[in-house]
């Protein structure tokens, strides 16, 4: 049986500031999950939180991945349990070319199984970056540039697409993996993402804010969120009936409901 | 008024004497222009106070800590071998050849090799005691006569007077060696040493060479006091990598210069990686022409390690280029002081000279200084600066655990790669993957 990620009731706050207002969402393995939302409403922070950046604080509520509370994992220790984060912005490692750092990575993953391990021959390590690149369409050249240093927006996120294909995660979130791509680059990346999902039986939390990615990668939920909360999940039809009608609706369906606003 | 008692501790002279310097000469049988050498040097020596914290480049490095009785006492071989260097160390250079060695223990050459191919072609790789005998024309000429001076401060003076061992090593006209020479001074007990260094290329002449200058860590304070001369001839190449990694009780006070003729060109690096106080001047003169010198540094202080790189690019022609790139990372209450100094001489037109110094700094109670500076007399020149400290990047740090790194990891790779523009000028890859494990051990807090 597969692995869940299960987020009950999350309250966080960024410096004092509440963001998330009690999120509950549960992605399992082969399970793709839309999260939409417009700017603000904190679907970032979400992502940010899953991962355990150290700015984002749990004021209450619970992940548990796996059946493992989160809470008492450093972020390394997630990643090695199989979650993984495709960044909406990608920083630049000056210095560290793209082979050097997938090979730390999946040596860091070996050594936390078995402290004696010698890590990844390096002919295997070749042959698997070069398999990952050509799905993703990639020249190998990529392989010798130091990491997003000098990437064009496309390039960033097809080496985030990239290092999933390599750490074969259980579940990924991908925080607007879309923004910034143009036509052709989005194709890549959603159909890399796709047949990830399909191969590993990866489950997938997309979130963004436009429909047009979710023509390439066809997610079974939605999940809509305002202000710090999700209101609304439903099935496809419920991000093509948000790119015709906007948030608005759910705002007054929000306020009619009685929230303050 | 409240009275306040201050420890009035003072900048201290080391023990040390004229009689030291007539018995050092007398015990090796030196030639008597190099003993009056010696003797002027000592007087040179005794005319200048010792250096302060109110002289201007020494505003930031306070030595009044160091122990000089047992730091300030001449140290003399006892029976250390060269195997007793870490053998990582001895490595030949390119894979299982070098065109020679030199190795010192302690005040004593222990080990010489120089290839066939070298000797061949009237290369001279030797320590410097030797080279004052069997070459006087050539060491007279350049032994502290026209790179660093007597003159230059009270340490050279010092060294000018006491040189305890050294290494020569001259490249005849119009040769060019493939094969690189590689020397080393190690000690194994506290005391002081004075090591000087000599290269002469001669026009034409090209050659790689690395020098280091390491130690294990002892219980008593020592010190290095040192010279470094690099004389490069018209048109001529020197590569010339110097590697530090002195155990903690170590106080270095060194003068490091190189001069460069028409056309000649200086590529020098440094990783400075040991030692409890280091302070170096490193200064570049570009005398010729169309010349052009490089300067690169690494440099990693920890625990209570301080660090003052005093750098000086000075023009002193038309058409010269100059570029410096020192990088830094500083952990714990470590400290590091970058002054650096363009000059270009009225006349020098066309030159271009830039510096950048950047430290990253991985604790809140370490400190980096960064102090730039311009003089320039003439009035077609393009000299610039950048320099920039800052925290580690968390955020990067963030990145590379969520891709599974544990957070050593994730901090070395970030330093790895701060640090890969200046290895990557390291000619010898197994020198680069040397200074990578420093700084690994750096990071794991095994220094």
């Amino acid at each position: 049986m597969g692995a869940a990620l299960e987020i009950r009731n999350l309250h966080v706050s960024v410096e004092n500031q509440p963001i998330l207002k009690g999120v509950n969402l549960i992605v399992k393995q082969g399970e793709i999950h839309a999260l939409m939302g417009p700017n603000g409403s904190g679907k970032s922070t979400l992502a940010n939180t899953l991962m355990g950046h150290p700015a984002y604080e749990i004021t209450a509520g619970q992940i548990i991945f796996d059946g493992v509370d989160l809470m008492d994992l450093e972020t390394d220790e997630r990643s090695r349990m199989g979650l993984f984060m495709a960044f909406q912005y990608p920083v630049v490692i000056p210095g560290v070319t793209v082979a050097n750092f997938l090979r730390n990575a999946i040596n860091a993953r070996m050594k936390a199984e078995n402290p004696d391990s010698k890590g990844i021959p390096i002919p295997a390590f070749r042959k698997l970056m070069i398999d990952k690149m050509n799905m993703l369409e990639m020249d190998t050249s990529f392989a010798g540039r130091y990491l997003n240093d000098g990437f064009s927006g496309g390039e960033k996120k097809r080496a985030e697409i990239l290092q999933m294909a390599v750490l074969e995660p259980r579940i990924a979130i991908m925080d607007e993996t879309d923004s910034g791509l143009d036509i052709d680059a989005l194709r890549i990346v959603a159909e890399g993402a796709e047949k990830l999902t399909d191969s590993l039986d990866m489950g997938v939390l997309i979130i963004t804010h436009y429909q047009r990615i979710l023509n390439h990668i066809k997610p079974q939920f939605v999940h809509i969120m305002l202000d710090g909360q999700i209101v609304e999940s439903g099935g496809p039809n419920l991000a093509l009936h948000l790119e015709e009608h906007g948030y608005d609706w759910l705002r007054e369906k929000q306020n009619g409901n009685g929230s303050v606003s | 008024m409240a009275t306040r008692r201050r420890v009035a501790r003072e900048f201290q002279a080391p023990p040390l004497s004229r009689a030291d310097v007539e018995a050092l000469s007398e015990r090796h049988h030196e030639p008597d222009w190099l003993r009056q050498a010696r003797l002027a040097a000592w007087d040179q020596y005794e005319s200048m106070p010792m250096p302060t914290t109110n002289d201007e480049p020494w505003r930031r490095t306070d030595y009044r800590h160091i122990n000089w009785d047992s730091a300030g006492v001449l140290l003399a071989a006892n029976g250390g071998t060269y195997e007793d260097i870490p053998a990582a160390n001895r490595q030949p250079l390119l894979g299982e050849v070098q065109g020679g060695m030199l190795a010192f223990v302690d005040d004593r050459l222990v080990h010489r090799e120089v290839d066939k191919k070298l000797a061949d072609r009237g290369v001279i790789f030797t320590d410097l005691r030797t080279a004052a005998a069997k070459y006087p024309e050539l060491a007279q000429k350049h032994l502290m006569t026209h790179a660093v001076t007597p003159e230059t401060g009270k340490f050279a003076a010092l060294n000018a007077a006491l040189w305890t061992h050294g290494v020569f090593l001259y490249v005849p006209r119009g040769q060019s060696v493939t094969l690189p020479a590689h020397s080393i001074f190690y000690t194994t007990r506290p005391g002081a040493t004075l090591g000087h260094i000599l290269v002469v290329l001669e026009d034409g002449a090209q050659i790689d060479y690395l020098h280091e200058n390491l130690s294990p860590t002892l219980d008593s304070d020592s010190s290095f006091v040192g010279v470094t001369e690099l004389i490069i001839g018209d048109g001529a190449n020197l590569r010339f990598v110097n590697l530090q990694d002195w155990g903690h009780h170590v106080y270095e006070f060194s003068h490091q210069r190189a001069r460069v003729g028409r056309d000649g060109q200086l590529d020098w690096i440094t990783g400075q990686m040991g030692g409890r106080l280091v302070k170096a001047f490193m200064e570049i003169d570009l005398d010729g022409q169309g010349s052009w010198g490089r300067m690169s540094a690494v440099y990693f202080p920890d625990g209570k390690q301080f660090m003052d790189l005093d750098t000086q690019q000075n023009h002193n022609a038309p058409h010269t280029t100059s570029d410096l790139l020192f990088k830094g990372v500083l952990k714990d209450q470590s400290r590091s002081v970058w002054q650096g100094m363009i000059k270009a001489l009225p006349g020098a037109q066309k030159t271009d000279g830039f510096q950048a110094n950047r430290t990253m700094i991985m604790s809140s109670e370490a400190r980096a200084d960064s102090i730039p500076g311009l003089e320039i007399k003439a009035d077609d020149v393009r000299c610039t600066h950048a320099s920039a400290t800052g925290q580690i990047d968390d955020e990067l740090v963030f990145y590379l655990m969520t891709r599974g790194l544990p957070r050593e990891e994730a901090e070395k790779l970030v330093v790895d790669g701060f640090f890969v523009p200046v290895l990557d000028r390291i000619p010898f890859e197994n020198v680069r993957d040397r200074l990578m494990a420093y700084v690994e051990r750096k990071l794991l807090g095994q220094a």
